[in-house]
């Protein structure tokens, strides 16, 4: 065969099976098989979870799922709703929103644009990847001390017991919990923009504010909202923080509507919490209600994630 | 332009900075950024504060004999700590029976096996399993694995017990671990895996004597973190263990039901609407939760100097 068909697909495998393939190599077949039997080991029990989840929810999915989703929390299982949870998850997505983007990706640009190598900034940085190890029960106790306090004094409405156990001090906990996730993340998109785009601004007369906020920060946007992506389905998920701070699972208070702004200084659950709390009652049909408020949780976070992770493959595959 | 040009042009260094008020601005902004990187300071003060308050008035105040028992029942005044040690090593055990072949192997298939193509769908499908909310995998671990694995296999065990809890945590630590260990193997070069190849050596050879080892310190950090995680994690033991009424009594057996010390915490917070009971209830919470944020302090920065050692070595 002549050297310029080498390029030719067939004679290149045939090359390579010349090589590499002389004698068969069962132990290297065996170890590929093991690792792969590793992987795919993991994603069948993700599919035999969703599998079981879905088909645990349907009873309640398919005969009242407007009803199962408007409805309030019940004593019984065939009536219970998870209105209340839903509006609590969606207060705390808006906390995080607000609080844990904002300040997050402001210190991922001071750190990465502004900080010199220093022992401060370096200390910084270590303190941050050590937030981000801390176990998420402990930030429960963080707002339980702090940030119920806080509430309390900013809500004097809410009395007795449930003091400053409001859906605020649980929105502050997760966005306090989400923000080295969202620093890291960031961090990384901003540190990731070519050299060139900053020294085209500056020769273009920009200072370090315009050229951060017209070349870096667009450039970086697509790394830094996968990472606060991410980092709010962790928020919308998270239930054991939430425990300590104070969610009821039985009795909340007065009914407002789904925007109404008063209820953030009102007794509060979340979603993950009535599922926690569900799949601890006995009997067939509260497995069936548990796995249907399972799907709608999934539904919201895996949607996010999903859409996050989407987003990076595309974008990382446009600047290669 | 050499500087008498300059001059006699009429400008000076003066001329080319920016207007005041355009520096003033420069100077506001990275005044605010810097006070938003400044917040995780105040944030892990705060952490440290909340914890060592009321932990030290437990420390301080508690009968140390009641803190070396048979049973954790804070609200009956037994605060026995080997108990919920002795629970979070069992689950972490466990967990980490599935989680370490499980991630290593994922990550050696996806970093020295997949193809580009299968390699760019069974990634994301992973990270996907690492968006799932504890919960789910608390409530998946008592509904299914529990009864289909754990009591199929013994006969002795119950609904609730640390098994079906430690398979519940390794299922939520593969991904990370298969991240990080990833990254790991990701980080050797290739010249390291060419030459090898180019002596002749099989590609499992190649796979096992050189990036394996060349990877050892990551692959050390990828465990290190995978623990770390899995003795923080508390709701899938809290729904599947069953360390419930806020009583655990000693057991060194996974087929019992038990708690850990994340578990604890969460139903100790739970149930009643105030923490009540023995004088110093409350605080052994505290008390806890200093324990854990110290265990897992101490893990976080020894996985750290391992992440470094990678970095520095290529």
């Amino acid at each position: 065969m002549a050297l310029g068909t080498l390029g030719d697909r067939r004679t290149k495998d045939r090359v390579a099976r010349e090589i590499m393939n002389r004698k068969a190599d069962p132990t290297g077949a065996l170890f590929q098989v093991a690792v792969l039997f590793a992987l795919l080991l993991a994603l069948a029990i993700l599919v035999l979870l969703l599998q079981d989840v879905v088909r645990g929810s349907w009873p309640v999915l398919s005969e009242r799922p407007g009803d199962f989703l408007s409805a309030e929390l019940r004593t019984r299982a065939d009536e219970t709703g998870v209105f209340q949870p839903l509006r609590g998850t969606f207060w705390i997505g808006v906390f995080v929103v607000v609080l844990a983007f904002p300040i997050g990706i402001g210190a991922a640009i001071y750190l990465e644009e502004y900080a010199t190598d220093n022992r401060f900034s370096r200390f910084v940085d270590l303190n941050i990847r050590n937030l981000a190890g801390v176990p998420s029960v402990v930030y429960g106790i963080l707002g339980f001390t702090i940030f119920v306090r806080f509430a309390d004094g900013f809500f004097p409405g809410s009395v007795g017991d449930h003091a400053g156990k409001t859906t605020a001090a649980a929105g502050v906990t997760l966005a306090v919990l989400v923000l080295p996730i969202v620093i890291i993340t960031s961090s990384e998109a901003i540190r990731a923009v070519p050299r060139e785009l900053r020294d085209g601004a500056f020769g273009m007369g920009a200072t370090k504010s315009q050229a951060i906020r017209s070349q870096i920060l667009p450039y970086a946007a697509p790394g830094i909202l996968t990472g606060t992506l991410l980092s709010l389905t962790r928020a919308l998920g998270e239930a054991a923080p939430l425990i300590l701070v104070g969610a009821v699972t039985g009795k909340l208070g007065p009914n407002t509507g789904f925007l109404e702004l008063e209820q953030l200084g009102e007794k509060f659950t979340a979603l993950p919490i009535t599922i926690a709390n569900f799949a601890g009652r006995p009997g067939e049909d509260w497995e069936q209600v548990t796995s249907a408020a399972i799907v709608v949780l999934l539904v919201m976070v895996l949607m996010a994630n999903a859409v996050a992770i989407l987003l990076r493959n595309r974008y990382e595959k446009k600047r290669r | 332009m050499s500087e008498p040009t300059l001059v006699a042009a009429g400008l000076s260094v003066e001329t080319l900075s920016a207007p005041p008020r355009r520096q003033r601005r420069e100077r506001l902004v990275q005044r605010v950024l810097f006070v938003a990187a400044g917040v995780s300071l105040l944030i892990s003060a705060l952490i440290v504060f909340s914890l060592v308050r009321e932990a030290w008035t437990f420390m301080a105040e508690v009968d140390w004999n009641l803190v070396w028992g048979d049973k954790w029942a804070p609200r009956l005044g037994e605060y026995d700590l080997k108990t919920l040690v002795v629970g979070s090593l069992i689950v972490t055990t466990i967990a980490m029976m599935l989680a370490i072949p499980c991630g290593l192997g994922s990550a050696i298939y996806l970093a020295e096996y997949a193809s580009p193509r299968v390699r760019s769908i069974l990634k994301p499908t992973l990270e996907i399993l690492a968006g799932v909310p504890s919960v789910v995998l608390g409530f998946f671990a008592l509904a299914w694995i529990s009864p289909n694995i754990v009591q199929a296999l013994f006969d002795s065990a119950g609904l609730f017990n640390l098994a079906a809890a430690g398979l519940g945590v390794g299922v939520l630590t593969i991904p990370l671990m298969a991240s990080v260990a990833e990254d790991a193997l990701n980080s050797v070069p290739r010249e390291l895996r060419e030459a090898s190849a180019g002596l002749g050596a099989k590609k499992v050879t190649t796979s096992l004597r050189v990036v394996l080892p060349a990877a050892v310190s990551g692959l050390v950090a990828a465990g290190i973190i995978g623990v770390s995680r899995a003795i923080g994690e508390t709701m899938v033991v809290f729904i599947a263990a069953g360390g419930g009424g806020n009583v655990a009594t000693f057991t060194v057996s996974p087929l019992d039901a038990g708690s850990t010390m994340t578990a604890a915490m969460a139903s100790q917070a739970s149930g009643t609407d105030s923490v009540a009971g023995e004088a110093l209830t409350f605080q052994s919470l505290f008390f806890v939760g200093l324990v854990l944020f110290v265990i897992t302090l101490c893990l976080n920065l020894l996985a750290g100097r391992f992440v470094r050692r990678v970095r520095e070595q290529y």
